[in-house]
């Protein structure tokens, strides 16, 4: 069922150089692994080879890679990685257009801002737990019909759409300076909670019902670890694959917890 | 609740909902979970629709129809009806819906419909339904009423007998990152694991789609229903490690699917004029056009590039084209797939026709669970204990992993509709079973039933792990695929599937002999893979077996050697039972109940066209 390929096949291989680590607290090392490539492949493909045929350049057995895969389009946000020092993610990321010669070299890495689990595979854990501080949910009365949902406008429709899309991937925070590697789950509350859970907070915001819960957002985007911890380097706007607008999220949130700031000084509420 | 797609989740809701509290195992993080990929939306009745003539009991008769007629009937009946609220419910937890100028929800064409009843949120309708439904998970969560396990694997279900019989008291899952095998008590077990598009090595599925859960549950003794029925969607990219969906809404909004008239064309599909390109679908079914059902459209591609050789460049593709809808129009209702194309093929669709081939997609098969309809057969009973229970008391079967609402065939923007609906609908039958029917709760069972079951899992990962053969699991897995696809999708024949019997027993032995490249007891993907594989094994005999006892053709089964339907012998659901024995499937039929719309001719009006031939007239291995 897979049509065939009509054009004689290129045949070439391009050379894995891959930061390897056993488990965490592990010393990690560099391990390489030349992969025959066909026009089409993307990391992920070659990662499956190299776990088919572990053997390093050097001619060594060793072991498949370990990392975290799940859509395979670029939807799921699983496979993040650090490629030739850059971090997106790895499903959608073409050999052609990566290392386009025969012998080009490839290097990857995990991400740098969570814990590793082994090889490629990162534990992002604090990610979604800062989903929780934000409350970044829609406060429902439960699931029982009771008619549509809040009117919407096509145009406020479009800004929730795209901040919706965010896929939870990391790459915002592993490209900011003010985003540090926390192990440990009780610091979690206080270290800055990141772009994308500011994003979130606007998202949530901007609902007729999530709005509800604004004021509990915004108290959590005050103090240690909220929005004014953010340097405004911009470098995470750079890096998301979504195209999230992050800056105008942190900009509208900014403003926001200002006014939220006032007002709760002066009704202390 | 076993899985965190979207049945697992709205499961899980609408069990904590009801005072219970819910540990969910995911094998991965639940936002990350398949139900993210779907893209095109789901179906309900509504407004617009209804005063075109179109009602629930018009989507209720399609997805027969679409099915042919092999799905039973009651259940669908009330799923339709559930439609429309439940989009309602989804409006309301924030899902961004496209909206039209009036701030109305936007509706979509899909295959299957004459009428506008698809509801999407641009092209990522099932990431935007996932995240809806993880937020609220997480709301919970934070209450403390949810346990999420993630990375934690479903090995098996733990099974108690009493004087009553069997019944399932729990599970045994292994922690996928520090290899941890733990059996956990429970009233109630759902599985909600999706499909097992894996099993044909490339499909459109995640990588977590191997059905191996189903496959360890009809081992424990479950039921697995209709294994036959895979669905091949009619267009998507092929790529090195997966298949990519071009979704059916890129046909619904306008899209038209054409090849050149003349063999092996060797032109830019831009300059090659309106006269000379053959748009088939179109000539075809003058009615549907290229909105036919997929299985219907599936058969046409194959039939255009493997029998007729028309295919784009004589090879084994057709131009779906989007390129006369305009650049804003796309970007704004099919901006993720058209991105998809850009990022994996290097092409814009707004400028260029995009080339896609069939890639195997969904599986209307699944485990065998029951109902109860209400007396008139219009719907289940709200609430009823044994809603999409198997056939083992306390083991429910959720979403695409149960084989109900889609027969033989799936209405595309279906599938997001039965998962949602099994977890709201069916989860209150969890909820009362646990409530009312258990009478000795799982706390007040003996330690040693799990502790056997926790041994009995560790001693099979000890002999994967303590082998020193020298095959590769990875090997295995694709040889597998290619057989799979060559032998069980467009195309069967009893023959074809015979020989695909035999390959997949060699590779059964060969399985026996296999060696892991990687021994240690961290993180060992290696080991989750090739456990995963004899299970993918098992299930497979499965699929192949139903295929070859079902002789007609029928929705996505069609079979050259017997090309019709045949309701005398065939309106019957196959089940396949595991027999510890033979370690073979055993295959029974069973009535389908179609009490509500007696069977019809499935034509979709049908025409000769230009350069008609007839269907496929023989397996062809590619
Ligand atoms: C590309 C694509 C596009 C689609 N588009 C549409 C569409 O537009 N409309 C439509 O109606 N349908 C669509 N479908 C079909 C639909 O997406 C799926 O049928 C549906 O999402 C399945 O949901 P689910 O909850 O049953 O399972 P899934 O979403 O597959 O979730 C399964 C869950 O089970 C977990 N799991 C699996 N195995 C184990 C295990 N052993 N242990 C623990 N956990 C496990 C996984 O981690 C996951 O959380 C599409 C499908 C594809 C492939
Ligand atoms: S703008 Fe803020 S959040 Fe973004 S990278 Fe800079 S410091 Fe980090
Ligand atoms: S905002 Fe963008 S980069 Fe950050 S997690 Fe979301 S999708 Fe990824
Ligand atoms: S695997 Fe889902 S984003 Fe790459």
């Amino acid at each position: 069922m897979v049509p065939p390929t009509t054009e004689a096949l290129q045949a070439r291989s391009v050379r894995f150089r891959i930061k390897r680590q056993d488990g965490p607290g592990r010393p990690w090392r560099w391990e390489s692994f030349d992969v025959p490539v066909e026009p089409g492949a993307n990391v992920i493909s070659c990662l499956q080879w190299i776990a088919a045929n572990p053997r390093t350049v050097d001619g060594r057995d060793s072991s498949p890679v370990a990392y975290d895969a799940g859509c395979l389009e670029e939807v799921c946000g699983a496979c993040t990685m650090l490629i030739n020092g850059q971090v997106r993610q790895s499903c959608s990321c073409l050999i052609d257009q990566y290392a386009p010669k025969d012998g080009d070299v490839m290097r990857l890495e995990p991400m740098s801002k969570f814990p590793v689990v082994r090889d490629l595979m990162v534990d992002r854990q604090r990610l979604f737990h800062a989903l929780t501080r934000t409350k970044a949910w829609v406060p429902i009365d439960g699931t029982y019909h009771l008619g549509p949902g809040p009117q919407d406008t096509p145009q406020r429709q479009q800004v929730r759409y795209k901040l919706s899309e965010c896929m939870s991937c990391g790459c915002c925070l592993e490209a900011c300076p003010q985003y540090k590697l926390e192990e440990h789950e009780s610091r979690w509350d206080k270290a800055f909670i990141g772009a994308h859970a500011i994003s979130q907070a606007r998202l949530f915001n901007e609902h007729g019902t999530g709005n509800v819960l604004a004021s509990d957002r915004l108290d959590a985007m005050i103090g240690p670890g909220g929005v004014s911890d953010c340097g405004n380097a911009q470098n995470c706007v750079k890096v998301c694959p979504k195209d999230i607008p992050l800056t105008e999220s942190i900009a509208a949130i900014g403003r926001a917890v200002t006014i939220h700031s006032i007002r709760k000084f002066f009704t202390g509420k | 609740m076993v899985g965190g797609g979207l049945a697992g989740l709205a499961g899980t809701i609408r069990i904590a909902e009801a005072g219970l509290s819910v540990d969910l195992f995911s094998m991965v993080p639940v936002k990350r979970s398949h139900s993210v990929c779907a893209q095109g939306g789901i179906n309900a009745a509504n407004d617009i629709a209804r005063q075109q003539g179109y009602s629930e009991y018009e989507h209720f008769d399609e997805t027969i129809y679409g099915g042919d007629f092999l799905q039973h009937q009651p259940p669908v009946y009330e799923m339709v009806h559930w439609a429309p609220k439940i989009i309602d419910l989804l409006d309301r937890m924030g899902v961004p819906f496209n909206r039209t100028a009036e701030s109305q929800r936007d509706l979509r064409l899909f295959g299957g419909s004459l009428y506008k009843r698809t509801h999407f949120a641009g092209a990522t309708t099932g990431q935007q339904l996932l995240y809806a439904l993880d937020e609220q998970v997480r709301r919970w969560e934070a209450q403390g009423k949810v346990n999420k396990y993630e990375y934690w694997e479903f090995l098996w279900p733990v099974l108690e007998t009493d004087d009553t019989g069997r019944r399932c008291v729990g599970i045994v899952a292994q922690d996928v990152r520090t290899m941890q095998i733990r059996a956990f008590r429970a009233e109630a077990v759902v599985i909600a694991t999706g499909g097992c598009g894996m099993i044909f090595g490339k499909s459109t599925n995640s990588v977590m789609c191997t059905g191996a859960a189903a496959s360890r549950c009809y081992q424990a003794g479950a039921w697995y229903a209709n294994g036959e029925f895979i669905q091949v969607h009619p267009t998507a990219i092929p790529g090195a490690d997966k298949l990519r969906l071009m979704s059916e809404s890129a046909r619904g909004e306008g899209g038209r699917v054409w090849v050149p008239r003349t063999k092996a064309d060797r032109r830019d599909p831009r300059d090659i004029p309106e006269n000379q390109r053959f748009y088939f679908l179109e000539e075809k079914y003058p009615k549907y056009g290229n909105i036919v059902p997929r299985d219907i459209a599936t058969r046409e591609i194959f039939d255009i590039c493997v029998n007729q050789g028309l295919g784009v460049g004589g090879g084994n593709m057709v131009y779906l084209d989007l390129t006369h809808l305009g650049r804003e129009y796309l970007e704004l209702k099919l901006g993720g797939i058209i991105e998809i194309y850009r990022k994996f093929v290097g092409e814009d669709p707004a400028l260029v026709p995009m080339k896609i081939f069939p890639g195997v997609h969904y599986s209307m098969g699944g485990l065998w669970t029951q109902y109860t309809a209400k007396d008139d057969l219009r719907g289940m009973a709200m609430g009823a204990a044994n809603s999409m229970m198997t056939n083992i008391p306390g083991l429910y079967a959720f979403g695409e992993v149960n084989y109900q609402y889609h027969g033989a065939n799936r209405l595309g923007a279906n599938a997001l509709l039965s998962c949602i609906f099994d977890g709201l609908f069916c989860g209150a039958g969890v909820a009362n079973y646990v409530l009312e029917v258990v009478t000795t709760t799982s706390a007040r069972l003996d330690q040693s039933i799990y502790d056997a079951a926790a041994r009995q899992q560790q001693e099979i990962i000890d002999r994967l792990i303590n082998a020193r053969g020298t095959e590769s699991p990875y090997q295995i897995g694709r040889e597998l695929g290619e057989e799979m696809t060559a032998a069980s999708t467009v195309v069967k024949s009893e023959q074809r599937l015979l020989q695909a019997i035999e390959v997949l027993q060699l590779l059964q032995g060969r399985y026996q002999s296999i060696g892991l490249s990687d021994t240690g007891m961290w993180t060992n993907q290696n080991l989750s893979y090739a456990r995963a594989l004899g299970d993918m094994l098992k299930l497979a005999e499965v699929i192949l077996q139903g295929g070859i006892d079902r002789k007609e053709s029928r929705g996505a089964h069609y079979r050259t050697d017997f090309p019709d339907r045949d309701d005398a012998n065939f309106l019957k659901t196959t089940v396949a039972k595991y027999d510890r024995d033979t370690d073979r499937p055993d295959i029974f039929l069973e009535p389908v109940e179609t009490g509500l719309v007696p069977p019809r001719a499935r034509t979709y009006g049908k025409v000769a066209a230009s350069t008609d031939t007839t269907r496929p007239t023989e397996t062809v291995s590619v």
